[in-house]
């Protein structure tokens, strides 16, 4: 019995069983963090492990006990640090919201706590979620589980490092144009963009409003149906959350595949894209066949545009959600000058990294008088077309298969002067979080080099499960 | 002498009473300890998300229907950007280019005729906290929040109005629905009315009509701080163009905010420091669908407004310009009011016993008509008695006194309390003579020409009879009496 190494699944059962007791599972992926802090090069998945997780194991321990446990009683999960956690932390990596302690939890770690789950530690992030490499942190990057001195991916590095490294089961991150699916393919392991509106958005810092979504990373599929089942679903306090239900889909069930139809398309899947990984791909899609899937290349040219439209509209939400960060409430204020408009500019220009503020810079532009209609509103009717494409493409094919980034993990340091090749990396990522729809990355295996590939697998709106259903027959084949 | 037109648009603020604030279920209350009606979401917390307050989007669909407006079938909400400390999120949520109300219009009296001011549009928006400065050595500042995320409509005219006294009325003709509607209290020192006005003057000069800089003036806290604050601006203008001739082409719009301990408006902004709000749309709400069942329903629940109630009341009751107008303030009050003259030949006298004896008992229990249980046709029944001279003007408000504290019926409060006026001359006769008897120095002092003995001698004929003597009749006896001897 490896408490480390075991899905949630079996922690699960041995926590029914009366094998183990919750205070022993936070102990075993402490132990596993402390071991690894110790280390030349620690990961640094995690920017606070809690030091009351083991309390609330013990209390957790305690309801157990008394007969009504939780669905999720005693099982631990870690938190990408922008979703809200009362009475933590929360600084979205960021120097701007030093010392903020959440006065209120999000949707999603209410439900969580509600049934019984145990919050291991913030895990760390790209400033704002603003990146794609967890390097623009303000409490340095993540490191590589598979080599140290790659990138984890971003934005959600911490939230993929600590499942991958077994320091956490499982993890919450946030999305809004690749960065759970990212980390989780040069992590290693699996994880999920729902459909916008599957998780309410409520106590998630906002990024990109329209675009932004709490996803969930995990080592196999059915721990992330296990944690959707219970966090998903409509919530009052988003007005974009939506009516869906995903309290039936775990255990997952075991899926006929035959008859299936999936479209590659050629956009996202050739040109650019690392010989390695296309030959990775090549086997998935030839298992898919050997199912008796029907797989076709298709094209569909808009799909070119999304990395454009995605840097239009993500950072003019941005620029607007980030305005709040004024100094005058929360976080960070530099008081160094006299007048109101010198508090603003010195606590922005000292608080903000460079990432985001090229972000506000794009925003504020984009959105200002004069360039609204060539920018903003164009980005926005391009991402309409966009999502009716989809929508047609859905009516003849169940899924859409890609590389989830067109390169493997890179070196720390390798990228981060280099913006626009950064901003590539999510060439296969942001057409499903602008087109609201569900994706999921799927470990594919190791390149020679011995770093992770993965997979994307698309699917329409709120066919969460779906996705899973697919990845969990891969699972049990590959073994990976 | 310069021949010139004036040219106003206003731009009304008005704060809606609505149980909750527009995007959260903080309570929505004038006041307060600061930063005590609050939450994540009007303090724009990280992660917080507003919910659109469903009454706010019917108040606003109420406002613009009593404002004659189109009811847009999709609205939505969009962000304006800017900073500044009473705002916490960095923008405010409002409308711009899918005002939910648009092209009204609201009827004013101006000068004896009716002038029509078209609406251009009404939308829905959150207001700001308030910035409190120390006015002491400290140079520090504070924020209140509390007042983040009350509901708001912006109603903006087109530039129709020609004077500042039509502004006013304007104004007031806006307060007075939205108090009919009970969706506003409407008040100017309080904040929750609140009016810019866009002014300038249109100059005829050489067969040339040239326009001068337009100023927002701000800042104008009641209706005559309004009208000073655009009279000084005509005259400003004036000047200004006297002396400089600038036209709008040279400053386009500036802001003058007015300063009511001098009367004077001064310079706040030109156009080169106007901002560039960057509206887009709030990603956090979906677009409001607003069915046509939900706009009859609403309307229905308008009714008669005030202007056309006003003038109904006249025409059909005869009663003066004035109880009309206040009658008509409140329908609950014109209700009532035309209960109690159902069937009455004398609306007149009802009006004045509502407005007066009622209006005054309300006051001063501080309870409002909706709370009033007194039936409006006792009202008539009172008015009839003294009609029938079955009881004098004065015993009539004992009357009223006892009817409102006991809801009963005047008829049978006379009955009970033997209130009604003794009218019978002999027994009148037999009290008179008493009187006359009992106070034979004030019979001497009358004839010997002392007129007050007489009003002396009235006195206590009311005083022996309660009251209940009816005044003319024992008058004459009276005089009779002393004539007599």
């Amino acid at each position: 019995m490896n408490i480390i190494e075991a899905p949630l699944s079996e922690l699960k059962e041995m926590l029914d069983n009366g094998d183990i007791s919750a205070v022993e599972i936070v102990r075993a992926f402490r132990e596993n963090y402390e071991r690894d802090e110790r280390e030349e090069l620690p990961l640094n998945g995690y920017i606070e492990f809690f030091d009351d997780a083991e309390k609330a194991a013990q209390k957790s321990d305690q309801v157990r006990e008394s007969g009504d446990p939780g669905i999720l009683e005693g099982l631990p999960i870690a938190v990408k640090d922008n979703i809200l956690i009362s009475g933590h932390e929360v600084t979205c990596g960021s120097a701007i919201l030093e010392g903020f302690k959440a006065p209120y939890s999000s949707t999603v770690v209410e439900r969580l706590r509600a049934e019984g789950m145990i919050f291991l530690g913030r895990t760390n992030m790209d400033e704002f979620a603003m990146g794609s490499t967890c390097e623009y942190s303000v409490y340095g990057p993540s490191r590589n589980p598979y080599e140290r001195n790659h990138v984890t991916g971003g934005s959600s590095g911490g939230s993929a490092c600590v499942v991958s490294a077994a320091q956490a089961p499982v993890a919450l991150g946030s999305e809004t144009g690749g960065s759970v699916r990212l980390p989780a393919s040069f992590c290693g392991i699996y994880g999920l963009k729902p459909t916008y509106g599957s998780l309410s958005r409520y106590g998630l810092v906002a990024f990109g409003s329209s675009l932004d979504q709490i996803g969930i990373l995990g080592r196999v599929p059915d721990d992330i149906a296990l944690v959707l089942s219970v966090a998903g679903g409509y919530d009052p306090n988003d007005s974009t959350s939506a009516n869906v239900d995903f309290s039936g889909i775990y255990p997952l069930k075991r899926m006929k595949l035959k008859g299936k139809r999936v479209a590659i398309p050629v956009e996202i899947s050739e040109e650019g894209v690392d010989e390695e990984i296309r030959g990775k791909i090549k086997v998935f899609s030839d298992w898919l066949t050997g199912m008796g899937v029907t797989v076709e290349k298709i094209s569909l040219p808009v799909l070119k545009l999304s990395v454009a439209i995605y840097y239009i509209i993500a950072p003019a939400e941005a620029s607007s959600n980030l305005s709040r960060f004024d100094g005058i409430k929360y976080g960070f204020r530099d008081t160094t000058g006299e007048t109101l408009e010198d508090l603003y500019v010195r606590t922005r220009t000292r608080g903000f990294g460079e990432e985001v503020k090229r972000r506000i810079f794009i925003g504020n532009y984009v959105l200002s008088s004069g360039y609204y209609d060539e920018y903003y509103k164009k980005a926005m009717e391009v991402r309409r077309l966009l999502k009716g494409r989809i929508s047609e493409l859905f009516t003849k094919y169940d899924f859409i298969l890609s590389p989830t980034s067109p390169v493997l993990p890179f070196r720390i340091g390798e990228k981060v002067d280099d913006p626009l090749s950064l901003y590539l990396t999510d060439i296969c990522t942001t057409f499903a979080n602008l087109a609201s729809i569900p994706a999921l990355s799927v470990p594919l295996g190791l390149s020679k080099k011995g770093l992770p590939i993965g997979l994307q697998i698309a699917g329409n709106m709120f066919e969460e499960e779906k996705l899973l259903r697919v990845a969990k027959l891969w699972h049990e084949e590959s073994n990976f | 002498m310069v021949k010139y037109s004036v040219v106003i648009g206003c731009e009304v603020h008005v704060q809606l009473l609505t149980k909750t604030k527009a995007f959260c279920s903080c309570e929505n209350r004038f006041g307060g300890i600061p930063n005590t009606r609050v939450c994540p979401v009007c303090l724009g917390l990280p992660g917080a998300l507003p919910v659109v307050n469903r009454a706010m989007v019917e108040y606003a669909i109420k406002a613009g229907l009593a404002l004659n407006c189109k009811v847009a079938s999709v609205t939505k909400f969009d962000r304006k950007n800017y900073m500044y400390p009473d705002l916490p999120k960095g923008y405010q949520i409002s409308q711009y280019d899918i005002p939910i109300c648009y092209e009204g219009y609201l009827d004013i009296e101006s000068d004896g005729s009716t002038r029509r001011v078209r609406i251009r549009r009404l939308h829905m928006e959150e207001d700001a906290g308030k910035n409190i400065h120390l006015e002491d050595d400290s140079g520090l500042s504070y924020v209140d929040f509390n007042r983040c995320g009350t509901p708001l409509l912006e109603i903006v005219s087109e530039p129709d109005i020609t004077s500042p006294e039509e502004a006013v009325s304007y104004v007031q003709g806006l307060k007075e629905i939205m108090l009919y509607l009970e969706i506003s209290d409407c008040n100017m020192e309080e904040g929750s009315l609140r009016c810019d006005a866009n002014i300038n003057l249109h100059i005829e000069e050489g067969g040339e009509v040239f326009e001068t800089p337009i100023a927002e003036v701000k800042n104008m806290n009641s209706f005559k701080a309004m009208k000073n604050a655009l009279h000084y601006e005509v005259e400003r203008q004036l000047k200004e163009w006297r002396e400089h001739r600038y036209t709008l082409k040279d400053f386009g719009k500036i802001t003058r905010g007015y300063d009511d301990r001098t009367g004077k408006t001064i310079l706040q902004r030109s156009k080169e420091e106007e901002s560039d709000y960057r509206y887009f749309p709030e990603p956090d709400l979906k677009p409001i669908l607003i069915p046509e069942e939900l706009i009859r329903e609403i309307r229905q629940s308008i009714g008669e407004l005030p202007r056309e109630k006003r003038k109904r009341l006249i025409s059909e009751y005869g009663i003066t310009e004035k109880d009309a107008k206040i009658l008509s303030s409140s329908v609950a009050l014109s209700a009532y009011f035309e209960r109690a003259a159902k069937g009455y030949r004398e609306p007149r006298k009802i009006a004045n016993w509502v407005i007066t004896e009622l209006g005054g008992f309300l006051n001063s229990e501080g309870i409002s008509i909706e709370e009033c249980n007194l039936p409006p046709v006792y009202i008539r029944k009172l008015v009839e008695l003294i009609d029938g001279g079955k009881i004098s003007g004065k015993i009539a408000k004992d009357v009223f006194a006892e009817m409102t504290r006991t809801n009963s019926n005047p008829e049978e409060i006379v009955r009970r309390k033997g209130l009604s006026q003794i009218t019978d001359r002999e027994e009148l006769q037999r009290v008179v003579k008493g009187v006359v008897e009992g106070n034979p120095k004030s019979v001497a002092d009358f004839k010997g020409g002392k007129d007050h003995a007489f009003k002396f001698l009235m006195g206590q004929i009311m005083k022996v009879t309660r009251g209940r003597a009816n005044p003319r009749i024992a008058r004459d006896i009276l005089k009779e009496m002393l004539e007599d001897d």
